[in-house]
């Protein structure tokens, strides 16, 4: 396989393309719908740095937190934690849970919106 | 409007010209035969009615009006939560009665009308727009009034009594979240933080209180606000008979913060200012605390509602970008639902 443009560049001249050229000739909701389209790209863009990191980092809680050695996806994994909690059998105060999903959901937020407000607030608590 | 910087509605051409012959009608019968009909503009927003600008010009000057119209005129089969137009327009009128800051009622009109089912109420001006009410400088004053009108407005709610509006949907919390918890499950598209937010609000669910009317969609983005402050509250069709701490929690929510986390009520105010004046107002004495369970319960709300508008897109209704980004948003509510619950721990 090629990777001369790689994935990340070939977004990455799709999102200049739109917010340079394509966006500032539109207008009404064609316009709102292409600063959505680029902030998409923008996610793509994060995902490809980011995801590969994130999922296996998720991967090593999950184990850990079910205790299991199976070679499942990330999907199964999640499911079983899902069943625990609803359950009864992990709650909020099972070691290891809550900093687990907090882990998690920081590195889902900062492909997903990194500007937002509650991703701040859990990577920097007030006492 | 509910929802409303997430919907675009597209204008049916051809049906303004009637519209504004039906206004021109109903203007001359109420306000005198030189009044005429200008300006008609459809508005985006409102999750299930059409809603139209347009002014009355008579020798006494020009008045901004709003028409809220059933779309096409014709009322249809109600969503499962949006209330009918006829009923949005008493709860205006009983809104002012109580003295909360509503558009006044200036007509209604029934289905098989030349407008349709619709009303007509006067267009209030100000800023609905929440980054803008937190921001610009002209609402400094405004800002720091806010908390307390929203109080104050909140009791006059929670006043007008239920039993004169007895085809209003019943719904408390613990049924919201059964509801919600219904839709979630149904996607199959399992989430650890909801499993353990759904778990944690069943076993900590709060003494009920008594059902009041509440507003249902009570936040930056349904109120109207001048440099006085609250001038005007905006969109009922989410209106029901439920819990008051609903309505206080709502506002109190995160992802209507818009960035100012720290102001916990709508990103401007402190929520004892609100409390203290939903008191003073006739209000019960609520603490800070006693809403908490409620403002857990809106993040897990709005988390499932963009879900919802995901599922638009996954299912095929709404391919469109925007339907599709939405869903990226969820983890907003997961990262505002592991804050709460890290803070409910703590205070445990």
């Amino acid at each position: 396989m090629h990777d001369a443009p790689s994935t990340a560049e070939l977004v990455a001249a799709v999102k200049r393309f739109i917010d340079d050229s394509a966006a500032p000739q539109l207008t009404g909701h064609a316009a709102f719908h292409a600063r959505v389209a680029s902030n998409v790209l923008g996610t793509i863009l994060r995902e490809l740095e980011q995801r590969p990191a994130a999922d296996a980092a998720e991967r090593k809680g999950l184990l850990s937190l079910l205790g299991t050695t199976q070679n499942e996806d990330l999907d199964a994994l999640n499911r079983k934690l899902c069943e625990e909690i609803r359950q009864g059998r992990m709650d909020v105060e099972t070691a290891g849970l809550l900093d687990h999903l907090k882990t998690t959901t920081i590195a889902q937020l900062s492909i997903d919106q990194p500007n937002y407000s509650g991703l701040a607030r859990a990577l920097h608590p007030r006492s | 409007m509910a929802i409303s910087f997430f919907l675009v509605i597209v204008a049916k051409m051809g049906s303004s010209e009637q519209i504004t012959s039906a206004l021109q009608s109903w203007a001359a019968a109420k306000f005198g035969a030189d009044a005429r009909v200008e300006q008609l503009k459809r508005l985006s927003g409102g999750a299930s009615q059409e809603t139209w600008a347009f002014a009355v010009q008579t020798a006494g000057g020009t008045r901004p009006m709003i028409l809220r119209r059933a779309p096409g005129g014709e009322s249809k089969a109600r969503s499962s939560e949006a209330i009918g137009l006829g009923m949005e327009a008493q709860l205006l009128s009983k809104a002012a009665d109580a003295g909360v800051p509503v558009p006044p009622v200036l007509g209604v009109s029934e289905a098989g009308s030349a407008l349709g089912q619709a009303f007509i109420m006067d267009r209030i001006s100000g800023e609905t727009i929440g980054r803008k009410i937190l921001r610009d400088e002209e609402f400094d004053k405004a800002r720091s009034l806010l908390a307390a009108q929203c109080g104050r407005a909140l009791a006059g709610i929670h006043s007008i009594p239920a039993d004169s509006l007895p085809d209003l949907p019943v719904s408390d919390g613990m049924s919201q979240l059964t509801k919600y918890e219904a839709i979630y499950r149904n996607f199959d598209l399992p989430r650890p933080v909801f499993e353990l937010a759904i778990a944690w609000l069943k076993a900590h669910a709060p003494e009920p209180q008594p059902l009041v009317l509440v507003h249902g969609d009570f936040r930056l983005g349904n109120l109207m606000v001048d440099e006085h402050g609250l001038a005007s509250i905006l969109d009922w069709e989410l209106a029901h008979v439920g819990d008051p701490r609903e309505d206080i929690a709502w506002i109190c929510v995160n992802s209507w913060r818009f960035g100012q986390s720290e102001h916990r009520v709508g990103g401007f105010g402190d929520l004892r200012d609100l409390l203290d004046a939903y008191a003073q107002a006739g209000g019960p004495q609520f603490r800070p605390q006693d809403i908490d369970w409620w403002e857990m319960l809106g993040s897990l709300k709005w988390g499932i509602m963009c879900m919802i508008m995901y599922e638009a897109f996954r299912s095929g209704a709404d391919p469109s970008v925007e339907r599709a980004a939405i869903g990226r948003r969820v983890s907003e509510t997961e990262i505002d639902l592991i804050n709460l619950l890290e803070g409910a721990r703590t205070h445990a």
